[in-house]
């Protein structure tokens, strides 16, 4: 695991008018490298959570460390540069009037060269696969490519995190699949650290580590292993488990005998595989 | 209620440098008290498509029978009200168009607006609040004060509280938890089975098109690529791939098996307790 890149101790957020924290004594810590994976039911606090990390808003009590520094409303501006955030709406996150513009639109304020602008702003494109798009309106683009075009943006501030909340849940499967592609080899090259708010349990079950949130509070946190052992448990949650899971119970019911654990398709063929060469 | 769409054709912006060819050449019909999935790419027709349904869109070529109603190209259309009212429509992110002081008063809106009076649609509303597996005393908060799961569902019972015939969903359950989307799609059908109001579903879920439908139509570039039952559709699950669109997680899983081991499966699985049955056959012929 890599160093410790934010912590955060005991964070108690509430709504103005609400009568529940929406985070209630919530602690844990973020490696440097690592993707993880945030799971919980609506209403559960995760996008709270986001919100916090961002500066966004404040927690009334606990701390939050990013990098050995304290989140203030002072400091707030040095951490956003290192958090980049992505919203679920797709529609929502658009200020300028073509692709580029839009990319350039956070430099601008961060106060780089233009020079060094113009570089950034095309490699964040290529880098999302998007060079080809750099005059056309955002409005005309498919919903992966705008979310595409939106974590552009973000790498072009180059963050050392990237939250996604819930980036990929108003696209079709082939959006999702263009944007978790794309986030997975900025990981890769650049060393980002990720953290994705998600309800796809697939995408969870490739993460490094996951945390499970439950009623503002954080319910369990650890590597997708454990995590998916925990079935009805997570199921009473509001939440699933994966595909491969629940396959491997039913083969076991019907005396296929896999072994417990398999995160992923691939893993429980492979188990069939070995299995059918020894009948 | 039945609905068929005869050789429709829908062009967006006719006459202007914008003009799109959107729908083309579909014929398909929807018998009363069934459940019809749509599937397709983002932008392969199916909201233009939907929009036909209840004459929000006229084709600018073919004909749409809804019910005893013909809706026509280049005819002027009168009394187009109570076809919205028999053919309800749930947009896509439907609680984006909450927008009333409370619960109720969103709610009987609709019937309200289809000539029902108020005593009557506050009814209306009560049983569709609980028919959307939310309380009563729901009705007299804000819509703005809900979570999110709560805010769909309310409105999704505006929808209901017109009483229609037939129930059009656009992606009902996009961006709700497991069990939320679990919970909406089992009303759905629940509705669908002890009311016998006709459904159509448009989704990206192929394991929910695959559980609900009793018939899938695949949209794709503007036009009906193919049609058929759920193990219609998916017995030929390749064609499906090609397009780029997804199979059911039991499906993909079988096609995988069937490289890996070599066995071979004579009808698509689509329910995981049926996967393991005959992966459990397969395995011990593979045994002979
Ligand atoms: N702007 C807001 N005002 C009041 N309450 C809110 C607001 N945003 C969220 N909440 C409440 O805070 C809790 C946590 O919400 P949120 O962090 O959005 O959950 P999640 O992202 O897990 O769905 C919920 O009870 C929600 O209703
Ligand atoms: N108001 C509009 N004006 C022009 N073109 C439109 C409009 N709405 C949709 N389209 C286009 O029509 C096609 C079909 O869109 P739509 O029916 O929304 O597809 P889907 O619901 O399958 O994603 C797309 O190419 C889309 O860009
Ligand atoms: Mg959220
Ligand atoms: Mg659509």
């Amino acid at each position: 695991m890599g160093k410790k890149l934010v912590s955060l101790e005991n964070i108690i957020f509430r709504y103005e008018g609400q009568s529940r924290n929406a985070l209630d004594d919530v602690s844990f810590d973020i490696y440097q490298g690592e993707w993880l994976a945030i799971v919980g039911h609506n209403g559960s606090g995760k996008s709270t959570l986001a919100k916090l990390l961002n500066g966004l808003q404040f927690a009334h009590s606990g701390t939050i460390m990013i990098n050995d520094q304290i989140m203030t409303e002072e400091t707030v501006w040095d951490v956003r540069q290192k958090i980049g955030m992505v919203f679920q709406n797709p529609d929502n996150q658009f200020v300028g009037t073509t692709v580029q513009d839009d990319v350039a639109f956070g430099l601008e304020n961060a106060g780089v060269s233009q020079q060094v602008m113009v570089e950034r702003v095309h490699g964040a494109l290529n880098k999302v696969k998007m060079n080809a798009f750099l005059n056309q309106e955002p409005h005309h683009l498919s919903g992966g490519q705008k979310q595409r075009v939106a974590i552009a943006g973000v790498i072009a501030l180059q963050p050392d995190i990237i939250i996604l909340d819930e980036a990929t849940s108003m696209l079709d499967p082939r959006g999702r699949e263009e944007v978790l592609e794309t986030v997975r080899e900025l990981k890769q090259e650049n060393e980002i650290t990720v953290i994705s708010i998600t309800h796809d349990l697939e995408e969870a079950a490739k993460a490094d580590r996951m945390i499970v949130m439950n009623q503002g509070q954080l319910y369990r946190e650890g590597p997708p292993q454990d995590i998916f052992e925990l079935e009805e448990e997570l199921i009473a949650l509001g939440l699933d488990i994966p595909f491969s899971v629940k396959l491997t119970k039913e083969l076991q019911k019907n005396g296929v005998r896999v072994v417990n654990g398999h995160l992923t398709e691939e893993e429980l063929v492979k188990d069939l595989c070995e299995l059918h060469s020894m009948m | 209620m039945r609905i068929t769409l005869d050789d429709v054709e829908y062009r967006y912006q006719v006459n202007t440098p914008f003009e799109h060819l959107a729908l083309h050449d579909v014929n398909i019909s929807m018998e009363s008290g069934t459940y019809t999935a749509i599937i397709g790419h983002t932008g392969s027709g199916k909201s233009t498509l939907l929009q036909h349904l209840n004459a929000l869109l006229k084709p600018t070529k073919g004909r749409v029978f809804i019910g005893d109603r013909t809706i026509e190209a280049g005819k002027k259309e009168k009394l187009l009200r109570p076809i919205r009212q028999k053919v309800g429509i749930v947009f896509q992110f439907p609680e984006h168009q909450l927008f009333d002081e409370t619960v109720e008063k969103d709610i009987c809106f609709g019937p309200m607006n289809f000539g029902v009076s108020e005593v009557e649609a506050k009814k209306l509303a009560r049983k569709a609040i609980v028919q959307v597996g939310l309380s009563e005393d729901i009705l007299v908060k804000s819509p703005f004060d809900l979570s999110g799961g709560q805010m769909r569902r309310v409105a999704i019972a505006g929808v209901l509280a017109m009483e229609p015939e037939v129930l059009v969903l656009d992606e009902p359950t996009a961006g709700l938890d497991p069990r939320g989307r679990k919970e909406i799609m089992d009303m759905f059908y629940d509705l669908h089975k002890v009311r016998g109001i006709s459904t159509i579903l448009v989704t990206h879920s192929m394991e929910d098109a695959a559980k609900y439908a009793d018939d899938i139509i695949i949209m794709h570039q503007g036009t009906v690529f193919k049609k058929g039952t759920p193990q219609e559709i998916f017995s030929q699950p390749e064609q499906l791939l090609e397009l780029g669109l997804d199979v059911p997680d039991t499906v993909r899983f079988q096609l995988k098996l069937q490289k890996e081991l070599g066995v071979r499966f004579d009808h698509p699985c689509l329910n995981i307790g049926d996967l393991a049955i005959e992966i459990d056959k397969a395995m011990k012929r593979g045994n002979r």
